[in-house]
């Protein structure tokens, strides 16, 4: 089997972890409340989507 | 091997999706809506919506055929009495999904499934109305056309779609009387005529 033949420098791991960087989430404007929500999404806050009510999707304060 | 078409199984194995599926159609023709993840949501949509196609149908070998998915006998008489005779306007689309947040928990993105019971819109019942009477309108005019020999304007047609097709000795006969007045035409068919 395959084995790394030396120790990867801190530098090595540090360089290579430097690249995973957060992405900041999409979101877009609830036409119905205005508050930020996902696309393509029923809103978290007022569970609207295309004119139609969502109870499932909506989200307290403590959930999100 | 049979690789699955739409990634991987749900569940552990072949026996353990179709039971899976048939768990789900029998909650969402019992329920109207469930709440489910999106892959099971997005595998359960082409299942149900067949499974109503039988309904619609409306007989006993359609009723025997969702039996053999759903098992419960009250569910299935409640497909073929109530929800079917909801969905006799609709030509498909019997379900919709719309996603939500995700789980908390494993964050996996959450969806719910329902079935369009609401009746079709009357704009929108008129607007297929039209359409497909236009679509006729265009079939007959398409046949009288067909049936007028030698039309100029089917001709044309014609020779283009020669320049686009590959070319066959017959078409090739034809061309050179129809293009006459196109000069791009003949140029065209020209290196065509000098390979065959």
């Amino acid at each position: 089997m395959a084995v790394p033949k030396r120790k990867t420098s801190r530098s090595n791991t540090r360089s290579r972890r430097a690249n995973w960087k957060a992405l900041p989430a999409v979101l877009t404007t609830c036409p119905r409340c205005s508050k930020p929500t996902p696309p393509h999404q029923a809103c978290p806050s007022c569970g609207m989507y295309k004119g139609r009510h969502f109870a499932e999707a909506e989200r307290t304060e403590h959930q999100a | 091997m049979p690789t699955p078409s739409k990634g991987p199984r749900l569940g552990g194995g072949p026996a353990h999706e179709r039971l899976l599926l048939a768990g789900l159609a029998t909650s969402l023709f019992e329920h109207d809506r469930i709440t489910t993840t999106e892959a099971k949501a997005k595998r359960l949509r082409p299942l149900a919506e067949r499974l109503v196609t039988f309904a619609k149908r409306g007989d006993l070998h359609a009723r025997r055929r969702v039996l053999t998915v759903v098992r419960d006998k009250s569910v299935v008489h409640r497909l073929f009495t109530e929800v079917a005779p909801d969905m006799a306007q609709r030509e498909g689309g019997y379900t919709r999904i719309v996603k939500i947040g995700p789980r908390k928990g494993d964050n996996a993105p959450m969806a719910v499934i329902e079935l369009v019971r609401e009746p079709l819109s009357a704009k929108k019942a008129t607007v297929k109305e039209a359409e497909s009477a236009t679509r006729r309108a265009a079939a007959d005019k398409k046949k009288a056309d067909e049936a007028k020999p030698a039309a100029a304007p089917a001709a044309e047609v014609e020779a283009t779609e020669v320049d686009d097709a590959t070319v066959t000795p017959a078409e090739v006969q034809d061309a050179p009387t129809q293009d006459a007045p196109v000069q791009d035409a003949e140029v065209d068919d020209a290196p065509a005529k000098a390979t065959d």
